[in-house]
């Protein structure tokens, strides 16, 4: 696209649809003041580093452990939830059933309910002589205070974004499509994975993508049910947290900008994977 | 494969879709189901596909029970009025996709299928789009691919709901001229749903006219609009003029029987001079054109009872009728139905 063609389609939109320079004035304000300002403080303060502090910062074994545990709780994390996550809106949306409204409400309470009321909950539950970690405990497995316990409370924190974004999606399929393919012979199996899925799978990336983010994002819940053992199950932004309590800006920031610029390809490319899942869309 | 439908009825919350329906769709047949909105006929089409299952009675194929089959074992091709292609796959995976379901041992091979889909996609007329996706097919050609793939199963019975219920005038018009073809390439028995009845007499072999759960008459095209069976048939077929009594000396007698007489408005003349004793004074109350034909409003003297006369352009500008004119108008066929039935 040519600059002039640009500046036609510019000139267009503001003939058609008044406010595009107020309003656009307004976005760039504030996605500054909000997000591009904070965070190129950010990396201005990491670039104060030399190459070899920076690295000595960000690739400490420590550091290195707590990425992939926190990354790695996040993948998992939002892989049950996409699975589930669908799941539930599947159910929310197909079948009546009593106290569904009730049900429907549960789902966002993650949302409205603070971090660290999660996290306090789920330690407790989930540890050894828990409601739930006492029947788990027997055989062997241990939720709190491992990493399997950050899975747990990342999931808990990331339930809702599956489901909210795809349960519009499930909502507006079309019968017919579904009747259309068993007239052909599909068991209901392959109407799912073959005609109902593809359609769903941009909200369920979505879905995922929101929750990955949220998962990685996630301190006051996963401080209490980690245990927080370095090289274990100590998560990037406790090692950030803990570098500020020792003065250490320089080191904090270092690390928070691989945080950032790792976040931001892989949303990058879940991006990139949506538009492809959408590619007949045209 | 012939249907029998047999004493099929079917309740939706309280509300008797289809009452009490036997009808027998012979072989090679293409079948109209006719009929206003909510008379049942769709809901009967869905119970021979297998989408719904009826409450009462039996549909058999062949003689045989299938009543009781599941939709994915009945083979039969279903389209709907909405095309509900796959989106998300090409032309050639909508089409394809009745074949690659099948179980491993009964799936033609890759090329057995290649062959298959690019021949009903030549069927079709539309084999240069295989690699498109359906948003970017109009509708008509969208039609078109859901036959296809639809066909592709090779059903026993071809089952449409409003085709061309989506589609604009001209597009419908062209493709039913199309249906009628391919089913005389293809025979496989077919039953399509309509409102129009214009279609319905274009396309199909037989009609069979349902009203409020019931078939009001079925019979060949002919049969239907020369011999209907009740006021239903004759109203829904075409324009009709109604009468309260018997048209005799040249006014309308009613009598004790509460006769009704039906004209159809093609079927009435209209002259300065009276021919015979059964023309009625009527008076030009408003003429519309509309392309061919004229259609032209009167009121019969003394009665108060309007009349919808249709003539052709030519005759109209023969007789040179004026806004407000005295003129006689003689019916050249009337039906006389003794009136118990509401319409």
């Amino acid at each position: 696209m040519g600059p002039m063609r640009v500046m036609k389609i510019l000139k267009c939109t503001k003939s058609v649809l008044p406010g595009f320079g107020p309003t656009m004035g307004y976005t760039l304000l504030y996605l500054s003041l909000v997000v591009l300002i904070p965070l190129s403080a950010l990396l201005l303060k990491a670039a104060g580093l030399s190459w070899g502090e920076f690295l000595g910062a960000v690739a400490a074994p420590r550091v290195l452990a707590s990425y992939r545990v926190t990354f790695g709780a996040a993948l998992a994390a939002a892989g049950i939830n996409a699975v589930f996550g669908v799941l539930v809106a599947w159910v929310l949306v197909r079948y009546p059933f009593p106290g569904k409204r009730l049900v429907d409400a549960l789902v966002d309470l993650p949302f409205a309910l603070p971090t660290a009321v999660a996290g306090i909950t789920l330690a407790t539950v989930y540890s050894a002589n828990g409601w739930v970690g006492r029947h788990l405990e027997p055989h062997g497995i241990k939720v709190a205070f491992t990493p399997l316990g950050i899975v747990v409370a990342m999931t808990f924190i990331g339930l809702p974004f599956v489901v909210r974004t795809v349960q519009p999606v499930i909502e507006e399929l079309d019968a017919e499509i579904e009747e259309a393919a068993a007239c052909l012979g599909a068991s209901r199996w392959q109407t799912f994975r073959r005609v109902l899925f593809p359609l769903l799978a941009p909200s369920v990336l979505t879905g995922f993508a929101l929750a990955f983010a949220r998962g990685v994002g996630e301190y006051g819940s996963i401080i209490f049910i980690a245990g927080n053992m370095p090289m274990v199950s100590e998560i990037t932004p406790l090692i950030i947290i803990t570098k500020l309590e020792q003065y250490d800006y320089a080191g904090a920031t270092a690390v928070a900008t691989v945080m950032l610029v790792a976040s931001f390809v892989m949303l990058l490319v879940i991006n990139m994977l949506q538009k492809w899942s959408r590619r007949y869309a045209e | 494969m012939s249907i029998e439908i047999e004493n099929v009825t079917k309740q939706f919350n309280g509300f008797t879709a289809l009452n009490d329906v036997s009808l027998t769709i012979p072989s090679g047949e293409l079948v109209a189901l006719l009929g206003p909105s909510g008379c049942g006929k769709t809901t009967l089409l869905r119970i021979i596909a297998g989408l719904e299952s009826p409450d009462g009675g039996q549909i058999l194929f062949n003689g045989e029970n299938t009543t009781d089959r599941h939709v994915r074992e009945r083979k039969v091709g279903f389209v709907f009025q909405h095309y509900a292609l796959f989106r998300q796959m090409t032309v050639f995976d909508n089409v394809a996709f009745g074949l690659t379901v099948r179980p491993r041992s009964v799936r033609p091979s890759k090329g057995e299928i290649r062959d298959r889909v690019m021949g009903l996609l030549k069927l079709v007329q539309l084999d240069f789009l295989a690699d498109r996706y359906p948003a970017q097919l109009s509708g008509g050609q969208r039609q078109r691919i859901a036959l296809a793939r639809a066909l592709a199963v090779e059903p026993r019975v071809l089952l449409l709901d409003e085709p061309f219920g989506a589609l604009d005038a001209q597009v419908r018009a062209e493709l039913r001229r199309w249906l009628r073809r391919l089913h005389d390439e293809i025979h496989v028995t077919s039953v399509f749903v309509t409102h129009d009845q214009e279609e319905a007499l274009e396309v199909a072999d037989r009609i069979v006219v349902m009203n409020r759960g019931r078939v009001e008459q079925a019979g060949t095209p002919d049969q239907v609009y020369d011999q209907p069976a009740n006021p239903f048939v004759l109203n829904f077929l075409g324009n009709v003029n109604l009468f309260h009594g018997r048209l005799q000396h040249g006014g309308i007698e009613p009598d004790s029987r509460n006769t009704v007489s039906y004209v159809r408005s093609h079927d009435i003349e209209i002259e300065r001079t009276p021919q015979d004793s059964t023309a009625l004074r009527a008076e030009v109350k408003h003429i519309q054109k509309l392309g061919p034909s004229v259609r032209v409003t009167l009121a019969v003297a003394g009665s108060g009872e309007f009349i919808e006369a249709e003539l052709t352009r030519d005759t109209f500008q023969n007789i040179g009728l004026q806004q407000g004119e005295s003129v006689y108008v003689r019916p050249r066929q009337v039906r006389t139905f003794v009136e118990d039935y509401q319409i």
